[in-house]
């Protein structure tokens, strides 16, 4: 018993199904951080003051940040591009990019948090840091998430390309949209929390 | 054990979610029995389970105002989340929408196994709370800050079982909407599908949609209650005469505007399948096409999309300006129009039918007019100056309950009798169902219309007393024992339909055929019960889902898979 | 996919893809370059929110194929749009009175 368009599309709707499956779960995540994106309007807007994000924030170090997330992206849309051209070593590479970008990334938040503490700033001291901590913090669980996919595709999910390559390709064009969504959060995060 | 414990069939997964649902409706409904008993005779020891509950809830088997708090608060919970949205879209979803539509199964079968037990683990969370110094949640089920921030134990437990319970809804409407999209078979285009798919899809995109924002609010109050933020919580709070040491600079309104933005959809989750449901059987049991179909199907979808902006009508009374309060009054004013339309087409859809009072019929037809007090008793409420008066009284409970208990549960019923053969091949047995269906239409009714006159009276809800402290409600209060009597009553008749259920599973009246309400959806088509992979040769879908009685044709029905004769 | 891929496909989206991340990193830096001004709230969040919308769409136009998918998809997206506005929107307007907005 197969369940039917797993990787050819289906006709009248051009999709197969995890195309919209992903979508969907994204749409879901856009209103997840809609919901935090209102939140911070809202208490920004009744507060009687609000610092700017660069008395607090490092904005180099935020930048530096935005350039290894969208460079992880191309790299990502690139592990597909190689598929596509089936070049399995390329896409192994820009793939071990993308993770390795993103452990950077890591690295760097978790620094910017570290020195947050050292200076005894935490979520509990201003809804203003509430909010940062809370909206970065969810942003680099998604960040984890979308390390653990892309590694287990790196490493033991890539013993598909030999038995079902198509499949196997639809499966890094998925995992390549949650993770360019991840990016997309962060271009709104970032002026968001540091420059404004 | 990995063939049925974790089985990926939808079927078996379906009967997960009903036996589960069915089970915490159950025990949602005893809450509420013990909360009853207290309401007409507060201060009297609970007969028979009193002694059993606990110095800490109950000393001498007499109910302490924070225990009743607790069952308000779970009752709400475990109704709503644990009963009715599992039992009516992961049970009855699972279950008959890839039959409807011709699929072998869901979209994605792993993740429909790991969406129950998902809910499964947040049905375990939300019972073992009862058990954690202080007991379960008892800050309503709203959970309105900065109450449920400075709550007991139980509430961090609420907010991980909300967590665990939102993300099994999430990964089952994906699943849904993908399935419903993508598995239909040859020939069934959008506006052949049954009402009861549509009602499901539309549903599915509520539930996607609007329950992410409650997840993020719930991470919020989490943060608030766990790492001393102060999202909800506002400057200068006192707690018995101590100022809190937070931050502050929160605001408890943002916390109602997450909530409800996910809790005024989430009305219409609990309500949609149910009218899908009731479409089905009056159909079925009319021999007649239902009336209005597509004015149904268009209904149902500007239903869907008003829902996400209507939901400040559950806060009218906190302080709101003229601007928002003018917006989210005409929008629920609108959004009743589609609900009218979808009952009056039900409604019509019975004249001139040949009508079989079958047992699901009985439910399903009650629904009708149950639904329609239900709505119509909301429009007071859904108006800000008549809802001055009505907000937070037994007017309220009285509204909602009428929608989702001879409402919605009746639906269910309904559901139950008309699919059980498909499922078990056998029948339930009638005699028994119909002592279950007048029994309970009438009791039903004996709880919640007295609460209208409760509330226009002026009785506040939620109070471990019914009332008895207020001037004002002293000439109604003598309806709390007539409701709770009622109560028990209803209870009682329950056990008919627990004992019809599992009696007629062993012991019920085999069918003959594979489709003995001679209906005309493609669940029918399949054997009894339907294998793995449901369809033993290939479909395809001729016409709508409801041509009964054709001029001109031999049988009353004609199956949506039966080929045209040359 | 419904549109045959052949090698000369990707390689033209290669390029594209390579312009787009120039794009991207230069109105990184014109966006950290604006901040510097320190402008008022106002026109601060509209310059910023302006320049993060365009680098948004075009991660979700051409890294995540958007420009090229089909309808249904784009109804998710407009409908999941309407409703992050009244999100955003709504609870911001919860004190406003005729006349103050």
């Amino acid at each position: 018993m197969q369940v039917p368009y797993t990787v050819n599309t289906r006709s009248d709707t051009g999709l197969y199904n995890a195309k919209l499956g992903i979508w969907l779960f994204l749409s879901s995540e856009v209103m997840l951080f809609g919901a935090l994106f209102s939140s911070y309007i809202l208490l920004r807007v009744g507060a009687d003051t609000w610092p700017h994000g660069y008395e607090h924030l490092n904005i180099p170090l935020g930048t530096v940040n935005t350039a290894v997330l969208i460079t992880s992206s191309v790299t990502m849309v690139m592990a597909w591009a190689s598929l596509m051209m089936k070049d399995f070593a390329k896409y192994r590479r820009y793939l071990g990019t993308t993770i390795l970008l993103a452990l950077v990334f890591l690295v760097i938040k978790g620094f910017e948090y570290a020195a947050k503490f050292e200076h005894g700033l935490y979520p509990s001291t201003s809804t203003y840091f509430a909010i940062y901590f809370t909206l970065t913090g969810l942003h680099g669980l998604h960040v984890i998430g979308g390390i653990i996919v892309n590694a287990y595709f790196w490493g033991p999910g890539s013993k598909m390309w030999k038995t079902d390559p198509d499949r196997f390709t639809h499966r890094i064009e998925i995992a390549g949209l949650y993770w360019h969504f991840v990016d997309i959060v962060w271009i709104f995060l970032f002026p968001t929390l540091y420059l404004l | 054990m990995r063939k049925y414990v974790f089985s990926q069939d939808h079927k078996v997964i379906g009967i997960q979610y009903g036996i589960t649902a069915l089970c915490f409706l159950l025990f949602g409904f005893t809450l509420m029995i013990m909360m009853r008993w207290q309401l007409a005779y507060p201060g009297q020891p609970i007969p028979l389970i009193g002694q059993w509950l606990g110095d800490a809830n109950a000393p001498g088997g007499i109910m302490l105002p924070e225990f009743y708090n607790q069952l308000g608060a779970m009752h709400g919970t475990i109704m709503v989340f644990l009963g009715v949205v599992p039992l009516a879209v992961g049970a009855f979803g699972n279950y008959i929408v890839p039959l409807q539509i011709g699929a072998p199964d869901m979209a994605f079968p792993k993740l429909n196994m790991m969406s129950y037990w998902s809910y499964f683990l947040g049905g375990v969370t939300m019972l073992s709370s009862f058990f954690v110094p202080g007991g379960a949640a008892n800050s309503g089920w709203t959970s309105y800050a900065p109450l449920a921030t400075i709550a007991t134990t139980g509430q961090t437990f609420w907010l991980f079982g909300m967590i665990f319970l939102i993300t099994s809804s999430l990964l089952g409407s994906v699943n849904f909407i993908v399935t419903i999209v993508q598995l239909r078979a040859k020939g069934l285009t959008f506006m052949r599908l049954p009402f009861f798919v549509w009602a499901q899809l539309v549903t599915s995109f509520l539930l996607l949609l609007a329950f992410p924002p409650l997840e993020a609010a719930g991470v919020l109050q989490l943060m608030d209650r766990l790492a001393g933020t102060s999202f909800f919580l506002p400057s200068g709070l006192v707690i018995a005469g101590q100022p809190l040491h937070v931050s502050g600079g929160g605001s408890p309104i943002l916390w109602q505007h997450l909530f409800w933005f996910l809790a005024h959809p989430e009305v219409y989750v609990l309500i949609l399948p149910a009218m899908g449901i009731v479409a089905e059987i009056i159909a079925n049991n009319t021999r007649k096409p239902l009336w209005g179909y597509k004015s149904m199907v268009y209904s149902t979808i500007f239903l869907g999309f008003m829902s996400f902006i209507v939901w400040a009508h559950h806060m009218f009374m906190t302080g709101m300006g003229t601007v928002i309060s003018a917006f989210f009054q005409t929008t629920t004013m609108i959004i009743s129009i589609p609900s009218v339309i979808i009952l009056t087409a039900l409604l019509l859809s019975l004249y001139g039918g040949s009508i079989r009072f079958t047992t699901p019929m009985l439910f399903a037809t009650a629904f009708l007019p149950m639904f329609g007090i239900g709505g119509l008793t909301g429009l007071p409420l859904g108006l800000a100056p008549s809802d001055i008066h009505l907000h937070d009284t037994y007017y309220v409970i009285g509204h909602f309950h009428y929608v989702v208990a001879p409402g919605t549960l009746f639906a269910l019923f309904a559901g139950i009798y008309y699919w059980f053969p498909k499922v078990t091949g056998r029948r339930m047995n009638d005699v028994l169902g119909k002592i279950h269906f007048y029994g309970s239409f009438v009791f039903i009714n004996g709880i919640f219309m007295p609460m209208f006159i409760e509330g226009l009276a002026g009785v506040s809800r939620r109070l471990y007393d019914g009332g008895q402290q207020y001037a004002h409600a002293q000439g109604v209060l003598h309806w709390n024992v007539f409701m709770s009597i009622s109560a028990f009553c209803l209870f009682f008749f329950q056990l008919f339909f627990i004992i019809n259920f599992f009696w007629s599973m062993k012991k019920g009246k085999k069918v003959t055929s594979d489709n003995p309400w001679d209906a005309t959806t493609l669940e029918w088509d399949t054997p009894t019960p339907p294998p793995h992979g449901n369809f033993i040769k290939p479909l395809e879908v001729f016409r709508g889902p409801y041509e009964y009685s054709v001029p001109g044709k031999s049988k009353d029905f004609l199956p949506q898979t039966e080929p045209e004769k040359v | 996919m419904e549109e045959v891929h052949t090698l000369e496909d990707i390689k033209q989206q290669v390029r594209r893809y390579i312009l787009v991340f120039t794009a991207l990193l230069t109105l990184t830096i014109i966006t950290v370059t604006v901040s510097y001004f320190h402008l008022s709230v106002v026109p601060a969040i509209i310059v910023a929110m302006f320049i993060a919308s365009i680098k948004g769409t075009l991660v979700a136009s051409y890294f995540m194929h958007l420009i090229s998918e089909r309808k249904f998809i784009y109804f998710i997206l407009i409908l999941t749009g309407v409703f992050f506005l009244a999100l955003m929107t709504l609870p911001a307007l919860h004190h406003a009175d005729r006349g103050l907005v």
